[in-house]
């Protein structure tokens, strides 16, 4: 990896925050969610309504076939129609902002004025889904029951949606044509869990010091690698980077791999640390120190 | 608040480190998690007065633990825990200020109306475009039935074209009980034709956003088949029975069709003419107020398919019918446009 290529992870991930300042003036940095997980967010929405149809047409086909009418029936349509139009509604006013698909992607929706997520905005956003989602399988549905319409007519209205429906790749804030309407944006919104802190010398390790120079090869990026790869307790893993890390420092293979990394790691910290409390802040090897 | 529960910290030799940091404050973040998961999975109800004070404070506590910790710690697990339990925070200490229950009854108190009003413009527009098509139509068919073809298709007509008979089409008219037989699919049929306008108004709706053109076709396209109706039944002296018995429901029908273009063209019209402010701004200042138009729309709808499904086939007479097509008419416009005092929140 060159300081090049460094940059360039770093400024990519740069790129996906957006300034997000609480009225106690605190930056939350929010992170945009990519299309991807939005993707797969409508894909396990689209199932589950889809599963929820069949449940609900089965229900209503054995109670209607028990009372011979046709109540049934449009309980039925009723159910269908509010089910394609308020799912996402529905579950986009609760508390979390977001619809099962979306809560297991661990994304939501807020507001881009950063004031508070109102019911009309989330009502235009996903009424515009009509858009972008149905049009295009009407027109496929259409051109293929009818043969009447010329298949370039056809062509033309499905590449037509396909651009509405895909509008999202085209803009920077991942924002869907009902985002743009409603004043929105779908950003992370991730549970993460607090892990033990490996920074702290708890239990009695051979402590191996580490001489100044020695921990002046690394900055803040490669710490915080260190860090994942302690963390993900990866055998192989680690006994590529403490292999990698000693022949940088030039140390003989002395210690076990995760005691040697352990100690590095907390001593490389403490110092980066100490030099950020005096507003010295090293992104990375490459950076000055 | 409970003082934190305090381990001697390991390391004694700086007067400042993270691992005291995180051990001094560890527990109110532990405290916030818990009351927000019982916050987001009971609502505010869940919590209890001692807890509802804690709130903001355990929030502003796990702020400023973040803005500490984003200057002094380099512990990635910790900077990305705290980030994203301040972002929960957030959203769940300044979204929730007002119950569900008040929500809708300031959205029917006020917003809607409001919403309805402020796109009066846009509505007046719609409402002659459907009107230009309702007239462009009825002259073409009322010379030329053959023009009705061209408008109307085969299988929406159901027999109702200027081929059929005056007494046919007195039949499909609902008097008399040659409807009456058919009396059980009416309800499906209400609900059919409710959902299938929703689906309608919907799209006009979101059309509004190719710059309104759309819209307006749709519109156009919806007064076409109502002129090219109409003039098949004038031709057979039928008019006013035919008015009737679209005047009971479509006052509500064409009204709510109208709101939903006009929510559209209010969207088109932000996207082209932004004015001072910025065109995204613009766009999502439209889109709200287009979005209260729309739910109202659909509730109109649901009205009208009511009203066409019982109250037209119950009742049976032209001039009742005109009277609670009249009488629905003035209240949706006493409902939106009789000015009121508002509350200003």
């Amino acid at each position: 990896m060159t300081a090049a290529s460094n940059l360039k992870l770093r400024e990519a991930r740069a790129k996906k925050i957006r300034q997000f300042i609480t009225p106690e003036g605190v930056d939350l940095e929010l992170k945009i969610a990519s299309a991807g997980l939005r993707l797969g967010a409508l894909v396990v929405d689209l199932t589950l309504i889809v599963v929820a149809l069949l449940v609900f047409s089965f229900l209503i086909a054995w109670v209607g076939v028990g009372s011979k009418s046709d109540i049934a029936y449009v309980v039925w349509m009723l159910g269908f129609f509010a089910l394609r139009t308020f799912w996402f509604i529905g579950f986009e006013l609760g508390q979390r902002a977001a619809t099962p698909g979306k809560r297991l992607m661990g994304i939501r929706v807020v507001a881009r004025d950063g004031g508070r997520l109102t019911a009309d905005a989330v009502v235009a956003r996903n009424l515009i889904r009509e858009l972008e989602l149905f049009l295009p399988l009407m027109m496929l549905g259409n051109g293929i029951s009818e043969d009447a319409i010329s298949g370039w007519t056809v062509l033309a209205g499905v590449l037509w949606s396909l651009t509405l429906s895909l509008f999202l790749l085209f803009n920077r804030d991942r924002m869907r044509m009902g985002d743009l309407i409603a004043g929105t944006w779908v950003v992370m919104a991730q549970r993460v869990k607090l892990d033990a802190d490996i920074g702290v010398a708890g239990d009695q390790m051979g402590a191996i010091a580490f001489t100044e120079a020695e921990l002046s090869v690394y900055g803040i990026f490669e710490l915080q690698e260190l860090e994942r790869v302690l963390r993900a307790r990866d055998a192989r893993a680690m006994r590529e980077v403490a292999d990698t890390i000693r022949a940088k420092i030039g140390r003989p293979v002395a210690e076990e791999d995760d005691v040697f990394l352990l100690n590095y790691y907390r001593q490389l910290k403490a110092r980066l640390e100490r030099k950020l409390l005096f507003g010295k802040r090293r992104e990375d090897k490459y950076a000055s120190d | 608040m409970t003082p934190p529960a305090t381990p001697a910290p390991v390391v004694a030799a700086p007067a400042f480190s993270t691992g005291r940091f995180r051990a001094e404050r560890e527990a109110d973040w532990i405290a916030f998690d818990l009351l927000l998961t019982k916050l987001e999975k009971k609502g505010a109800k869940a919590l209890t007065s001692d807890e509802l004070l804690q709130l903001p404070l355990l929030y502003r506590a796990t702020l400023s633990s973040l803005s500490i910790a984003r200057a002094t710690s380099l512990d990635k697990a910790l900077l990305d825990h705290l980030e994203a339990l301040s972002i929960r925070g957030y959203f769940l200490v300044y979204g929730v200020r007002e119950t569900r229950w008040s929500r809708v009854r300031r959205f029917f108190l006020y917003d809607w109306p409001a919403a309805v009003r402020s796109v009066w413009k846009e509505t007046i527009v719609i409402a002659l475009i459907i009107i230009l098509g309702a007239l462009t139509s009825y002259s073409l068919v009322a010379h030329q039935p053959e023009w009705y073809f061209n408008f109307v298709p085969e299988e929406m007509a159901g027999g109702r074209d200027p081929r059929a008979t005056a007494e046919y089409l007195q039949s499909t008219l609902g008097h008399g009980k040659a409807a009456g037989e058919q009396e059980s699919g009416l309800h499906v049929f209400a609900t059919f034709l409710f959902t299938h306008n929703s689906q309608v108004s919907i799209l006009s709706f979101a059309l509004g956003f190719a710059f309104g053109v759309p819209t307006m076709m749709l519109e156009y396209y919806q007064g076409i088949g109502l002129g090219a109706m109409l003039a098949v039944f004038a031709n057979k002296g039928l008019g006013f029975d035919f008015g009737g018995w679209l005047f009971i429901h479509g006052t509500t029908e064409l009204f709510a069709a109208a709101l939903s273009g006009a929510a559209g063209l209010r969207i088109g019209t932000a996207v082209v003419f932004p004015g001072a402010r910025g065109r995204l701004e613009a766009a999502s200042d439209a889109g709200r107020t287009a979005g209260k138009v729309m739910v109202g729309v659909i509730l109109m709808l649901l009205v009208a398919g009511l009203l066409e499904g019982f109250g037209r086939q119950l009742i049976t007479d032209t001039l009742l019918r005109y009277g609670i097509g009249t009488l629905m008419l003035l209240f949706w416009l006493a409902y939106y446009y009789v000015p009121r005092r508002e509350d200003v929140t």
